[in-house]
């Protein structure tokens, strides 16, 4: 595990943040005029760099969409995204970021290491020589002697950290993550969120994560981006008063249940 | 010492390759004892009735006409088989050419896809003479008309598997800045395979049958003239010989596409976990 810290470009945590991630006066609307529909209201965030935010909120509030923006898969109506201060679009082509999705979205006709590859292979940036060894990658996510292994010979959790040990391959200064463990049992969901405090801690990626479990968004996140839904805006950014590291140990601390305890509140204001 | 190894290895590869032969007989076993039950009925029938050879030989007429006619079935066969093949390459690949297209142009998909269904909706039968009169007698309308049974399936199957991708799959290639052609080797042809396979395997056997029908009209050649031929003459049992080769012919064609698809395709879609 101590190997893994030189695979990325570790951001110093004791300079001044930059921001990684500005986004001003967004607003999103989908549909036709006459029957239009207000997806985002007049979002405005700042995310600093190597930041670990959680972002929650009533199903409906576009905390998806939101997601999807940063990473230019949702056409933006108005306002601004900065993403390292070029564009959305910039930043994908750049790969600034790299996008876990709910569903693994392994191609299920190549092995886990093919997979792994997969970003090295294709876009106008494949052929930079910059990238994590996928070796060290799978390694890191606890599937070293799977690499030859076919998708659907792997549990969903499994799938779920290929799917994480790609999105890594790129060094990616960004991780956008919709809900990546939403689908899987908690056991399962409760390592991961470990797994993934440490990837975070190793790497100095700042990473953006949508979730619709309270615990999981507080356990997680250095800060919550609460939105409350139609149309979607900001509730409430706020600061997670725990430190870290933290083992799944602190979820059953009374500063965690506090924290838990304020957001259950925000989110019944949000209804 | 080494010869005495080397024999045992030898007799357990043997008793290894009984054993698999086995394993398939066992496995089939209801389906060849099925096969022979009907046969040895149909034998029985034709002793019992007395039916005459003209109307419906005999098994053993048809083993008979196997034998002696084995020229003209041997020379014939041959060209059925080179216009069902020729057929099938070009009835799919002109399917798949077109399904990617439409897949990448949705005003392609709109023009052509109702004529291609307009195509698939006049009778093969009415088609072969039309054939004929345009490009005489040859090969050619044979293997257009085994290639035009060939192709419908394979384009709707095609389009559809092609389209099959998840959107999630496709995000993330958006996301990955991915190139159309990109995404069209890398994620659309590849989980295409089982829809195009399934197509496959009917057109495998469509076009022996499509390869036939076109030698009906007025050909000199091919299992569908000696089909036509037999039936005039009350050459019953070459009449039935001819059927099971053509019947043979396109269980083979079936098996090949088979083979290839078992060693294409050994990962399972992930909708099937």
């Amino acid at each position: 595990m101590l190997g893994a810290a030189k695979l990325m470009p570790s951001v110093p945590r004791t300079e001044p943040a930059a921001t990684a991630v500005s986004i001003r006066n967004l607003s999103v609307r989908f549909g036709d005029r006459s029957n239009e529909f207000t997806a985002l209201s007049d979002v405005s965030v700042e995310i600093p760099e190597g930041a670990f935010v959680t972002m929650l909120g009533p199903s409906g509030c576009g905390k998806s969409t939101l997601l999807r923006c940063v990473a230019d898969l949702v056409h933006i109506s108005d306002g601004s995204i900065s993403v390292f201060g070029r564009s959305p679009r910039e930043a994908r082509e750049g790969r600034d970021f790299a996008f876990v999705f709910q569903d693994a979205t392994l191609l299920p006709w190549r092995t886990v290491l093919d997979n792994v590859r997969l970003p090295l292979e294709v876009g106008k940036h494949a052929q930079s020589g910059d990238h994590a060894d996928p070796h060290e990658l799978l390694a890191m996510v606890g599937l070293k002697g799977r690499e030859n292994a076919l998708p659907h010979e792997l549990s969903g959790g499994m799938r779920q950290r290929v799917a994480i040990a790609r999105a890594l391959i790129t060094r990616p200064r960004i991780l956008l993550m919709d809900e990546p463990f939403g689908a899987l049992d908690e056991i399962t969901r409760d390592r991961l969120n470990e797994e993934l405090l440490r990837v975070w801690q190793e790497t100095g990626t700042t990473i953006l994560f949508v979730t619709h479990s309270i615990p999981e968004a507080a356990f997680l996140g250095q800060n919550v981006l609460m939105l409350q839904a139609h149309p979607g805006r900001v509730k409430e950014f706020m600061k997670v008063e725990l430190p870290f590291p933290r083992s799944l140990a602190v979820r059953d601390t009374v500063e965690f249940i506090r924290v838990t305890a304020h957001l259950r509140g925000l989110l019944e204001e949000c209804l | 010492m080494s010869q005495v190894i080397s024999s045992r290895v030898d007799t357990h590869r043997k008793i290894a390759f009984l054993d698999a032969t086995a394993g398939v007989l066992a496995k089939h076993m209801p389906a060849i004892s099925a096969a022979i039950g009907l046969v040895v009925l149909w034998q029985l029938v034709v002793w019992f009735f007395k039916v005459p050879a003209f109307m419906a030989p005999s098994p053993i007429d048809v083993a008979h006409a196997f034998e002696q006619n084995a020229g003209i079935l041997w020379t014939n066969t041959l060209p059925t088989l080179l216009e069902a093949v020729l057929g099938f390459f070009f009835g799919n690949l002109v399917a798949i050419l077109l399904a990617i297209w439409f897949v990448h142009s949705s005003t392609a998909e709109k023009a052509f896809y109702p004529i291609a269904v307009f195509i698939k909706a006049i009778p093969i039968i009415a088609l072969a003479p039309i054939l004929v009169l345009i490009f005489g007698n040859g090969l050619a309308p044979k293997i257009i008309i085994a290639g035009l049974i060939c192709f419908f399936p394979t384009l709707v199957n095609m389009v559809q598997g092609l389209k099959s991708a998840s959107p999630a799959m496709l995000d993330l290639m958006r996301v990955l800045s991915a190139s159309n052609s990109e995404i069209l080797w890398k994620v659309r042809l590849p989980s295409s395979m089982p829809f195009l396979f399934a197509a496959l395997k009917i057109a495998a056997t469509s076009s022996v049958m499509g390869a036939i029908v076109a030698e009906w009209i007025g050909s000199s050649f091919g299992l569908g003239a000696v089909i036509i031929e037999a039936t005039y003459n009350f050459r019953s049992p070459l009449l039935y010989a001819t059927v099971v080769i053509a019947a043979a012919l396109a269980v083979v064609l079936f098996f090949i596409v088979s083979i290839v698809e078992a060693r294409m395709i050994r990962w399972k879609p992930t909708g099937s976990h």
